[in-house]
């Protein structure tokens, strides 16, 4: 978490103070800066959005995380986030769940609305809330407890399941959609710390899915994972989005490409560009994006 | 390049002679002081234990005493008020004058008389008590011997010394050779020794009621420290907002966890004995005062391990919607016990160590009796230490260092039972 703040610290005083936009790349005539606003080229409402965010700002004590971000995130859609180091891409998922809430000197303004409802509203329970917007972690961390009750944890907590054979079947079919139940229903009492790396980010989806949520936020989930892992995962998120609507971030423009039908690309905390996967990465519209995505900067 | 590549080659050889050497001299250092450490322990270790060990045996005499029904039971009827009554210390003397019938003369009588414990005819009365049938025989009876004749058997006193020099004239030291002759001076374990309270009299004493003193105050400070202390931590690292007063109460128990501990025996005495009137030199004050000095160790030790559970499971918690409670009791805690369990138990053994605070609320004293529940007068381990190392007598020597002993087996227990709860409930991820 500190480390995330950090980050944000050292790239946020630029877009403050010199606005780094209109010095190091003069010919960018898309970034209007008037004040604190500036505009998003491209669309990014969705015409069936299962979440809506509208002017987010996010500050880390005085360090303005992200700038009035707003987009919508599609039902049964794979929208990937990209953009360079410390952009805000983590910092504006962990909005969507209001994860920013642990961090002590976060403060999160704008409107942010899931299914219509304000998430910030009072009425709206935070434990609720993360049990429909669910989130996989970059590094995998299943609970040193069993395969099991990995992924019977979230049912438990919220009282899913009225006995143990609903319970069991909320497990197996959690597995199977995370396509980790052939691999692991002979040792589901052994610890979930021991399965391979691909695996274990297997089974944080399973226990993430385990408590059927709308969304689900992917921070970064194939970073710490070899090639076929990831292609596994991959897979997984294709299948998913029949269900699920995904957020996902990443530092792979190749897996943007595959796996998702939307792209937004961020820079210094602002969302410049979001569009359709392969326009993005075909005819990107703003020059930022086109550096980032043609390994100009990044 | 090359030659300039040379240069830079012969620099790095000249210094490279002198980074090893700083390298070596490093670890010799490390090495030297390691083992001056273990000499010194080796030391502490062989003088507890060249002094301590006899303690663990006692010097006995065999005699015969006559239990004649005439000075033991005179009505016959086997009454236990009057096999009580009876005077044991007089039949234990009938024996040894019957053993040395020429002896004579009210000093040597006294002399002769001084060579069993006056803790013996005790012995006997119990003895007679649990098995009346005892009463009208002859019995062949190991008795305890004076701590005087313990020291002379177990050599630590000089047999060959001028009379003046020693505690056993020459007419006693006659009767022990004789009775040593025929094989009736033996030394037996010394189970009064861990059975009993504390005494007068070197062999009649014990460690025992000490024992269950210390017992009882570790019952109350564990008890009592381990819940406040874990619930502490978790409220200041979890729950309190991080502000100027929560760092105020951050600053003051970690200075807490420095205070000498005489001053936690004043704030005793003053809080616990003046103000709410708890009995003196009782282990529940003593451990009310032990969980104010422990607290703080409690409370940095728990803090530390649930610092260090990784962010990661928090996360995984909170992002399936467990409320931060269930965050904590469900996945934090579980991982941070074994650290918490660890500091505990060292808190613990400090708190068992420590017998400045217990000075201050009165149990120093000098307690016979068993104590049966935390309200009774006791003293503790290491009270019951200092008081032997403080009597004049030369058998309570051998005494302290076994009670030392004693102390440091339990010390050792608690600590490695510490390491073992590390090792087994340790979990990664």
């Amino acid at each position: 978490m500190s480390q995330a703040t950090k980050v944000e610290k050292d790239t946020v005083p630029q877009v403050g103070a010199g606005t780094v936009e209109e010095t190091s790349v003069p010919a960018a005539p898309d970034i209007r800066v008037v004040g604190d606003t500036y505009r998003t080229v491209g669309d990014y409402t969705s015409a069936n959005p299962v979440v809506r965010a509208r002017n987010v700002d996010v500050f880390y004590g005085d360090n303005h995380a992200i700038q009035n971000v707003s987009l919508d995130i599609g039902k049964n859609q794979v929208i990937s986030l990209i953009g360079p180091s410390g952009c805000g891409k983590s910092t504006f998922i962990r909005c969507l769940n209001r994860m920013n809430d642990t961090i002590d000197i976060a403060r999160v303004h704008g409107e942010i609305l899931l299914d219509g409802e304000d998430i910030h509203a009072r009425r709206m329970d935070v434990v609720m809330l993360r049990a429909r917007v669910g989130m996989v972690f970059q590094k995998p961390n299943p609970f040193p407890k069993s395969v099991y009750d990995n992924v019977a944890y979230g049912p438990r907590i919220h009282g899913l399941a009225r006995n143990r054979q609903e319970l069991d079947r909320i497990v197996r079919s959690s597995l199977e959609r995370a396509g980790l139940w052939t691999e692991v229903k002979d040792r589901l009492d052994e610890p979930g710390t021991g399965l391979s790396g691909g695996q274990q980010q297997r089974l944080c989806i399973a226990r993430t899915i385990a408590v059927g949520p709308e969304v689900i936020l992917m921070d970064e989930p194939c970073s710490a994972l070899d090639p076929i892992a990831t292609a596994h995962i991959e897979d997984l998120i294709d299948e998913l989005k029949k269900n699920f609507a995904i957020v996902i971030v990443t530092h792979s423009m190749q897996q943007a490409a595959r796996v998702s039908q939307r792209t937004a690309y961020f820079h210094l905390g602002r969302l410049i560009e979001v569009g359709d996967t392969d326009q993005i990465f075909t005819n990107p519209q703003h020059e930022l994006t086109e550096d980032y995505i043609t390994g100009r900067f990044g | 390049m090359s030659s300039h590549a040379q240069g830079v080659k012969e620099r790095v050889a000249r210094g490279i002679a002198r980074r090893y050497r700083r390298e070596r001299n490093f670890r010799l250092a490390g090495l030297g002081a390691v083992l001056v450490g273990m000499a010194f322990l080796a030391f502490f270790f062989y003088t507890l234990i060249g002094n301590g060990y006899t303690a663990f045996l006692q010097t006995h005499i065999l005699l015969e005493v006559e239990l004649s029904e005439s000075s033991i039971d005179p009505d016959g009827e086997r009454d236990p008020q009057t096999l009580g009554r009876a005077n044991y210390q007089g039949v234990i003397r009938n024996a040894l004058m019957a053993r040395f019938p020429q002896v004579e003369g009210r000093n040597d009588l006294r002399d002769l008389f001084a060579l069993v414990s006056p803790g013996a005819g005790f012995e006997l009365r119990n003895q007679v008590l649990a098995n009346p049938e005892l009463v009208g025989q002859t019995i062949r009876q190991w008795l305890v011997a004076d701590d005087d004749v313990d020291m002379l058997v177990k050599g630590h006193m000089d047999r060959t010394a001028e009379e003046s020099e020693r505690r056993i004239n020459d007419s006693q030291l006659g009767w022990i050779e004789q009775l040593e002759a025929d094989g009736s001076v033996a030394r037996h374990f010394n189970h009064r020794f861990f059975t009993s309270g504390d005494s007068r009299d070197p062999e009649m004493s014990g460690i025992w009621s000490a024992v269950v003193g210390s017992f009882f105050m570790l019952l109350v400070t564990l008890a009592l420290s381990f819940p406040l202390g874990v619930a502490t931590a978790i409220y200041l690292e979890e729950f309190a907002p991080k502000n100027r007063w929560t760092d105020l109460i951050e600053v003051n128990i970690n200075n807490l966890a420095a205070v000498p501990s005489i001053v936690f025996g004043l704030l005793g005495l003053a809080l616990f004995i003046n103000f709410f009137g708890l009995p003196r030199s009782a282990p529940v004050v003593g451990g009310l005062v032990l969980t104010l000095m422990t607290l703080p160790v409690v409370i940095i030790a728990a803090r530390a391990s649930l610092m260090s559970v990784p962010p990661s499971i928090r996360e995984a918690a909170l992002g399936v919607g467990a409320s931060k409670m269930q965050t904590i009791f469900h996945h934090v805690m579980p991982l941070a016990l074994p650290g918490m369990l660890t500091g505990t138990i060292i808190g613990m053994a400090r708190a068992l160590g420590e017998s400045a605070p217990l000075l201050m609320i009165g149990m120093v004293a000098f307690i016979v009796d068993v104590p049966e529940s935390p309200l009774d007068p006791a003293t503790a381990l290491p009270v019951q230490v200092y008081l032997w190392a403080d009597s004049p007598e030369r058998a309570f020597v051998e005494r302290t260092s076994a009670a030392i002993l004693v102390l440091l087996a339990f010390l050792l227990v608690m600590n490695a039972s510490a390491i073992l709860l590390r090792k087994r409930f340790e979990r990664r991820w």
